[in-house]
């Protein structure tokens, strides 16, 4: 068994740490540095919770060894998140795109991937994309409806020359947080 | 659920990966391209390998559209393949093949190379290949050696691939005038084909003319996915397009000889379908792929 020291940069951070080889990057992530948002679910490749963006492309962390992530710039669905919701997280709120928000996560990082490359999709599309995000309590309406929101915002701030963003805080003002 | 414990090594170049095999010429070595086949069969112990070379391989991903050839490097993603203007525009089948492949997070990391030398079964791009008459590209201590599609596939996971050997491309070459299509059932549990159907028909007869003739077929591929143990070529049905306008009653007539060079007792049976039904699905699934085909011949259909 070989262990291996491996450099990534995860949601903006740059992180080290040695791995085992056989470490999945879901376990590496989650385990071994503290980014929670990518899930364990079917442990086969399957049903996508674990999905994180590598260098864009929406994989699912479950499916590649972390030592396989060396080098590799990593977002997982909290690292979407800024001072508030990005409009992604803010539309499947607004939708109810989510019911126990288990797949959520995985659901983000791989609408991120499909709004990156295309700004209007059709509801067919964007089944099609979420094929390998699998929710087992919602239903797919209402995340299809969540994408279709999001790429409208999505549109219209890019159609107004500005950086898209959320339209309000992540979680609700401290009580004695104002003022 | 992970893999049992392993050693691994990262190549960078392919002569280092061919070094790499030779080192650990007496270990259980896996190769690892984009680890879609890979690491789900370690994670259930299906393998446990001493060594794991991976390929970081930056040549291996690539594209290169000749004049009547493409060459596609082994870790060329499925993603690429949909998404290459260059794949679309010369190995159309190629493209469509592995837009089934799948779900997004798959085709962003699986590669035709570990596709071809994983020889699933149900695997589409097998079919694919078969169907575009392509060249497998291997390299070994000694050199480069060739292999044809039809000579590639041996079984369940089994393909001409030696030990100390690696798959680095696949050269596919371009087809004549006339229509392609890949058409397939998927699997409802693992993802792969139940059925697929790749099919190259090329017309010499001038398709879609005023009076309505599709086209006299010159010459037909048609290979199978999910069927047997192995893709396989389904020469009756080829021989029966072969000098037949490309029309819905060649289709049928084509179509109904799906299973005739399989031996039935070989049919792949599983709780979700039976070596029967199987059967049934390749006869469907000819004619599926035939018909598309047929319509892209025609030029009612655009292109990939």
């Amino acid at each position: 068994m070989s262990t291996h020291e491996i450099s990534l940069t995860v949601d903006g951070t740059t992180e080290d740490l040695t791995v085992e080889s056989r470490t999945l990057l879901v376990h590496a992530l989650r385990d071994d540095l503290g980014y929670t948002a990518p899930n364990v679910g079917c442990e086969s490749g399957k049903c996508g919770a674990c999905t994180v963006e590598m260098d864009g492309d929406a994989v699912k962390s479950c499916t590649i060894l972390a030592v396989q992530a060396d080098g590799s710039d990593v977002t997982t669905a909290a690292g979407y998140a800024d001072d508030g919701l990005d409009p992604v997280q803010r539309a499947f709120h607004d939708e109810h795109g989510l019911q126990c928000g288990y797949c959520t996560p995985g659901m983000l990082a791989t609408t991120h991937q499909l709004l990156d490359e295309n700004r209007e999709p059709t509801r067919a599309e964007i089944r099609r994309a979420l094929k390998g995000n699998v929710c087992r309590c919602t239903g797919y309406e209402s995340i299809v409806d969540a994408v279709e929101t999001a790429a409208e915002r999505l549109r219209a701030a890019d159609a107004d020359g500005e950086r898209p963003t959320g339209d309000g805080p992540a979680d609700p003002p401290e009580p004695g947080a104002e003022d | 659920m992970f893999p049992a414990e392993f050693d691994y090594e990262r190549a960078a170049s392919v002569s280092e990966a061919l070094a790499l095999l030779d080192e650990h010429a007496d270990a259980d070595v896996e190769i690892l391209a984009g680890g879609h086949s890979l690491v789900p069969a370690m994670k259930n112990r299906g393998r446990e390998p001493d060594v794991v070379v991976d390929l970081d391989v930056p040549a291996l991903d690539a594209v290169n559209a000749l004049d009547d050839r493409t060459v596609v490097g082994a870790l060329t993603t499925y993603a690429t393949l949909v998404d290459s203007g260059a794949v679309r525009s010369t190995v159309p089948l190629v493209a469509e093949a592995a837009s089934e492949v799948g779900d997004t997070q798959i085709r962003n990391r699986g590669t035709i190379g570990g596709n071809l030398a994983a020889a699933h079964p149900g695997a589409d791009l097998p079919a694919a290949v078969l169907a575009s008459d392509a060249t497998i590209l291997l390299r070994n201590r000694d050199g480069k050696r060739e292999v044809g599609a039809t000579d590639f596939f041996r079984g369940d996971g089994e393909t001409a691939v030696e030990r100390g050997e690696l798959l680095t491309g696949v050269r596919v070459p371009h087809a004549d005038d006339g229509g392609f299509a890949y058409a397939r059932k998927t699997h409802p549990a693992t993802g792969y084909a139940m059925v697929g159907v790749a099919a190259v028909v090329e017309t010499g007869g001038g398709g879609g003319g005023d009076d309505g003739s599709e086209g006299v077929v010159s010459s037909a591929r048609v290979a199978a996915t999910g069927a047997v143990d192995r893709a396989v070529r389904l020469p009756s049905v080829e021989d029966s397009l072969v000098d037949e306008p490309l029309d819905a009653a060649t289709i049928d007539a084509a179509a109904s000889e799906a299973t005739d060079d399989i031996d039935t007792g070989r049919l792949r049976s599983d709780a979700h379908a039976s070596g029967e039904f199987r059967g049934e699905l390749l006869e469907t699934y000819v004619g599926r792929a035939l018909e598309t085909a047929a319509d892209r011949a025609a030029g009612d259909t655009p292109t990939a």
